[in-house]
């Protein structure tokens, strides 16, 4: 088979996959948030935690915990590593300087998993699993509560309140991303993902040592992909053979990746009662994602860059058992998706290539986007479009029966400026103060791009780099762990206040003059405004970094 | 606001520890539990020569001189401890050189035209530790190996086609000849 028939063949299976679990999937979800009933362990969750689950919150208290608990996390996972030598299975190694702890729990709490350290010359085993595997967890459960507390703000009248932050985080990881991690990870296994605990050395037939490396690394793998983290094992992330061995885990990790994010979309149609609404949503997510990847697979198998053409292909930082194809495919999936597992290096990519997965994070990470943080973010997007629209007809703008009036769009202002404040700014300080060249792996417009790149991965919460960038300074730790932190909270506390007072209004009826957002006018508008508002805010940006390369 | 922020993280730090011990502790014992029906699939694959593990299936190494088929090159020399790719940029002058010295380096060394080395026996892996090289660069290898260890090249050729793996299911990923076992393929065979 050719590379190309094999490439195309792959994209149409994972496709075919995701069809397939779309439906049981999403709705599995709206009856987790939605059901009455309590597990047996949700309830000694509860109990042992000292929360009520069956206290409704209002959209300030939702937020507070939602701000406590990511707080905490910062903390407990932060003393984990700088005491990592006391625990068990530590490897021998020491406690993380203080900084880079900082800036590595701020990245894991933030679903970012932005990594500043090698992981296996760094971490311990029980720091890998109980420290950043739980935050791995408990981070994208955050994202999918936030996400349902939204829709609740579309779906409720007359109401106060949210629903319970413990509960919808407890059974998102109970009931969503245990049992799909789980399968994920004995199916990693199958196809050769590591899960063991103890390195050896090997005396290779060349006479020289290798370390064989052990570690839970297919626990951590499936819910790694699963929950948008993408915070690797290794340091080498998914290229590495022990965590992603073949064509077949490859595919299966692409999958996890998507999988929730997409079927969130079915969860949204089925929570509003209106399932073509998910449907449209899905629409506009899908069409950027076959633009995305077009063009990084093109660039990419095209081989269009000086250094590619000299090999023959563009082959530096990619593995022999992906290829281009397979590489690309990754690409688009992981910074489409606020992941950030890269299974090649993204800085060794063509212009375009690189330029593409730059663009997807700073889309603003909504195609799919990360595991709930998709569905918000994209729904923020949906209330912009639907006040343009009604700006331009002189109506005053509605979406799924709730009106959009000053206050709502004040919070969709604050909301869509904060990331990109936080990446420009980032950018430009990092620019005059922090990036001095040696920080950056390579020269020219490509340095820049490394720079740019690293702020739009951190505040998008996605966490893949231009790896040639050395962040270990204070300066980067601090500023890129500010950048993740705020990106999140900040974003995360606005759409709570929205949703609150969503919730607080009565439903508009329809009228013949309602703007019907389920249908392909309205996706068009959606993907435009998406498209205006990336170009307007990240163009000067861009011009600087990847596309200069590309005319260069 | 600061009382309800304490009363909530409080709660939030309970949780966390109770996560802890059921997803911390208990799903990578429970997935370790499960992996054991795979044998040494979940132990990274060890290959053993003379009785001693000698490597890894899936962890390439550095192969020099003659007798061996060679991996790519590698950013980390291969060291299981350091994975990395070398993230030279597109256009980056260092990389473009790189690549030219490595081209008459290979050219030479299989006593070929520069222009057939192919581009994975020129650029650098993304782990820095592939343990497949293309089957291009397998074929090219085959007449120096079959010559340094006194063996047919058709026998070469028999192993370089033992030891390649094929596309999962036959379309996802691509191709590739894994160096290690076809080395110990090649030792066995002397």
């Amino acid at each position: 088979m050719s590379d190309t028939a094999a490439g195309l063949l792959s994209i149409a299976v994972l496709v075919l996959l995701l069809a397939a679990v779309y439906v049981p999937l999403g709705d599995h979800m709206a009856r987790v948030y939605t059901s009455s009933r309590h597990l047996r362990v949700e309830r000694l969750v509860y109990r042992l935690s000292g929360v009520r689950p069956d206290v409704e919150q209002s959209p300030r208290s939702y937020a507070l915990s939602v701000v406590g608990f990511s707080l905490v996390g910062v903390v407990v996972l932060m003393a984990i590593l700088i005491g990592q030598s006391h625990l068990p299975m530590s490897r021998d190694l020491p406690g993380m300087p203080f900084w880079m702890s900082f800036n590595t729990a701020a990245s894991f709490v933030a679903n970012t998993n932005w990594q500043s350290y090698a992981g296996e010359s760094t971490l311990g085993f029980t720091a890998q699993m109980a420290g950043l595997a739980v935050q791995n967890f408990l981070s994208a459960a955050v994202g999918m509560a936030v996400a349902i507390a939204l829709v609740r703000g579309f779906v409720r009248v007359k109401d106060g309140t949210l629903g319970n932050f413990w509960v919808d985080l407890t059974r998102g990881t109970v009931r969503i991303l245990l049992p799909i991690a789980f399968v994920g990870a004995v199916l990693l296994i199958a196809g050769g993902v590591i899960q063991s605990f103890s390195d050896s050395t090997m005396h290779t037939l060349s006479g020289a040592d290798q370390v064989l490396t052990g570690g839970p690394v297919a626990s951590q793998e499936a819910i790694k992909e699963l929950g948008t983290n993408g915070g690797g094992f290794f340091n080498a992330n998914s290229a590495h053979p022990f965590e992603n061995p073949s064509g077949y885990t490859n595919l299966l990790e692409i999958f996890l990746i998507l999988v929730i994010p997409i079927a969130l979309t079915r969860t949204l149609g089925t929570l509003l009662g209106r399932r073509r609404q998910g449907l449209a949503v899905l629409g506009a997510m899908v069409f950027l994602m076959a633009v995305s990847l077009t063009v990084v697979t093109v660039a990419e198998v095209g081989g269009h860059s000086a250094t590619a053409q000299a090999a023959g292909a563009a082959m530096e930082g990619k593995e022999t058992r992906f290829g281009e194809w397979a590489s690309a495919l990754f690409g688009m999936a992981t910074t489409g998706t606020s992941t950030g597992a890269v299974n090649s290096a993204h800085d060794s990519f063509t212009p375009a290539g690189g330029g593409g997965v730059l663009v997807n994070m700073m889309l603003g990470e909504i195609t799919p986007g990360g595991v709930g943080s998709g569905i918000y973010g994209i729904l923020v997007m949906a209330i912009l479009t639907v006040f343009v629209a009604g700006l331009m007809v002189g109506r005053t703008p509605e979406l799924l029966g709730k009106k959009i009036g000053s206050r709502q769009m004040t919070y969709v202002a604050l909301y869509t400026l904060t990331t990109p404040a936080l990446v420009l700014l980032g950018t430009g300080v990092a620019m005059a103060l922090g990036a001095t060249p040696d920080t950056m792996g390579n020269p020219g417009g490509h340095g820049f791009s490394e720079v740019l790149y690293a702020y739009t991965s951190g505040a998008n919460n996605n966490g893949s780099a231009f790896g040639g960038i050395t962040v270990t300074s204070t300066f980067f730790q601090v500023t890129i762990g500010l950048a993740m932190l705020l990106g999140r909270l900040i974003p995360i506390v606005l759409v709570l206040l929205l949703a609150g007072s969503l919730a607080q209004q009565g439903k508009v009826p329809e009228t013949a003059g309602t703007l019907p957002t389920h249908k392909p006018l309205f996706v068009g508008m959606l993907v435009g405004v998406i498209l205006i508002m990336t170009g307007l805010t990240y163009f000067p940006a861009l011009a600087l970094g990847p596309i200069a390369e590309a005319l260069a | 606001m600061l009382t309800d922020l304490t009363r909530q993280s409080l709660a939030g730090l309970r949780l966390l520890l109770v996560m802890t011990v059921l997803l911390g502790v208990g799903y990578p014992l429970a997935v370790w539990a499960a992996g054991q029906a795979f044998g040494d699939r979940a132990e990274g694959q060890p290959v053993s020569y003379d009785g001693r593990v000698v490597g890894s299936r899936l962890l390439g190494q550095q192969f020099e001189g003659e007798r061996w088929f060679h991996s790519r090159p590698s950013a980390n020399d291969y060291d299981s401890l350091a994975s990395a790719p070398s993230n030279l940029g597109p256009s980056n002058p260092d990389l473009l050189a790189l690549i030219a010295e490595r081209r008459a380096q290979v050219a030479q060394t299989e006593g070929v035209d520069p222009t057939q080395v192919p581009a994975d026996a020129l650029t650098a892996s993304g782990s820095g530790l592939d343990p497949h090289i293309s089957p291009a660069y397998a074929a090219l290898q085959v007449p120096r190996v079959a010559r340094a260890n006194g063996l047919s090249e058709a026998t070469v050729r028999r192993l370089v086609a033992a030891s390649t793996t094929g596309r999962s299911f036959g379309f996802l990923g691509e191709p590739g000849v894994n160096v290690l076992e076809l080395n110990l393929a090649l030792q066995r065979a002397d």
